[in-house]
């Protein structure tokens, strides 16, 4: 599967996508100017990778700030892997936080919450 | 040499100065007013970074203005109408404007809207406003689930996470225009001691 990499600027963050060398995380800011069009790539990538996915999947959420718009499509990536959690494929999902960031551990919390995926919150 | 609208340039340096002395009376940090695009979003938000580094604002205050100001201004550009050019001087542009004391920082917003859209934004405002913290966040949620990203990259929850991240209400004002449109101002609160 191809490598996805998009690099992180002031309102986008990094993504990597790796199947291969098994790292997938996005980490940094998100605003984007456009949020169907920035994310579209990742999502079908995701769609792509749930078909014939890794023995085990850890996906890292590193995220220090993301607007109302890209919490949306958080919660779209996440119901992709609670799919593949109900198929039977190992998939944890890995939320990291500032230790004095309490609104990230409870945006993180709230995810958890919402989808049937094995969760775990990190400090950082 | 006439200035502007003055007749002289010297009425025009009393108006610069009155307006300089305003902004200082009112505490106001910053005054825009315009078409309010994603480049002015990125840009207002690193000149407010940096003036809050400098004022040594806590962190947690720098997290809520961060969002509170990429919800306002995000509101702005996705929803000031965008009438026929000409059509009047507001045509899809809008006012944003930062002020604080020592206690608080005020983000306001002002944009027209088209007056058939005010009851449903009055009843969502008024809503929210109402809410209670676990109520507020039962709501974030459901609206996070059922809602559907707006070709504009709307989600339906800027006005949610303003009121759950600064805890406070947010006050609003309709000002007539004409008999299709209506000048929309918006004001909400952080706490400098958060």
């Amino acid at each position: 599967m191809e490598i996805l990499h998009i690099l992180a600027t002031e309102d986008i963050p990094e993504i990597i996508l790796d199947k291969e060398k098994e790292v997938f995380e996005i980490s940094g800011r998100s605003l984007p100017e456009d949020i169907n069009s920035f994310y579209q790539p990742v999502i079908n990538w995701i769609q792509g990778y749930i078909r014939t996915p890794n023995p085990v999947t850890i996906f890292k959420f590193r995220f220090s700030y993301f607007n109302t718009a890209s919490s949306k499509i958080i919660l779209d990536i996440l119901t992709m892997f609670e799919v593949m959690n109900e198929e039977g494929h190992n998939v944890v999902i890995r939320w990291y936080y500032q230790k004095d960031d309490e609104d990230m551990l409870e945006a993180g919390e709230e995810f958890a919450e919402m989808v049937e995926v094995p969760f775990e919150l990190v400090t950082l | 040499m006439p200035v502007a609208n003055f007749n002289n340039t010297a009425d025009f340096f009393e108006f610069v100065y009155g307006f300089y002395k305003t902004i200082k009376a009112n505490d106001i940090c910053l005054v825009y007013e315009g078409k309010i695009t994603h480049q002015i979003t990125k840009s207002f938000i690193s000149l407010a970074e940096a003036q809050m580094a400098e004022d040594k604002e806590a962190v947690r205050v720098q997290r809520i203005i961060l969002h509170v100001m990429v919800e306002c201004l995000q509101n702005v550009s996705r929803h000031a109408d965008d009438h026929d050019p000409g059509d009047n001087i507001y045509s899809g542009k809008g006012i944003f404007m930062i002020s604080k004391n020592s206690f608080d920082y005020f983000f306001t917003t002002g944009n027209t809207v088209l007056n058939e859209k005010i009851p449903a934004l009055i009843e969502m405002i008024n809503k929210i406003n109402k809410l209670d913290n676990p109520m507020l966040k039962d709501f974030y949620l459901k609206q996070m689930r059922e809602g559907r990203l707006s070709d504009k990259g709307g989600a339906g929850l800027g006005f949610i996470d303003i009121r759950r991240k600064t805890g406070r209400k947010i006050e609003y004002y309709f000002l007539p225009v004409s008999e299709k449109i209506s000048f929309f101002m918006l004001t909400t609160s952080v706490s400098r001691t958060t």
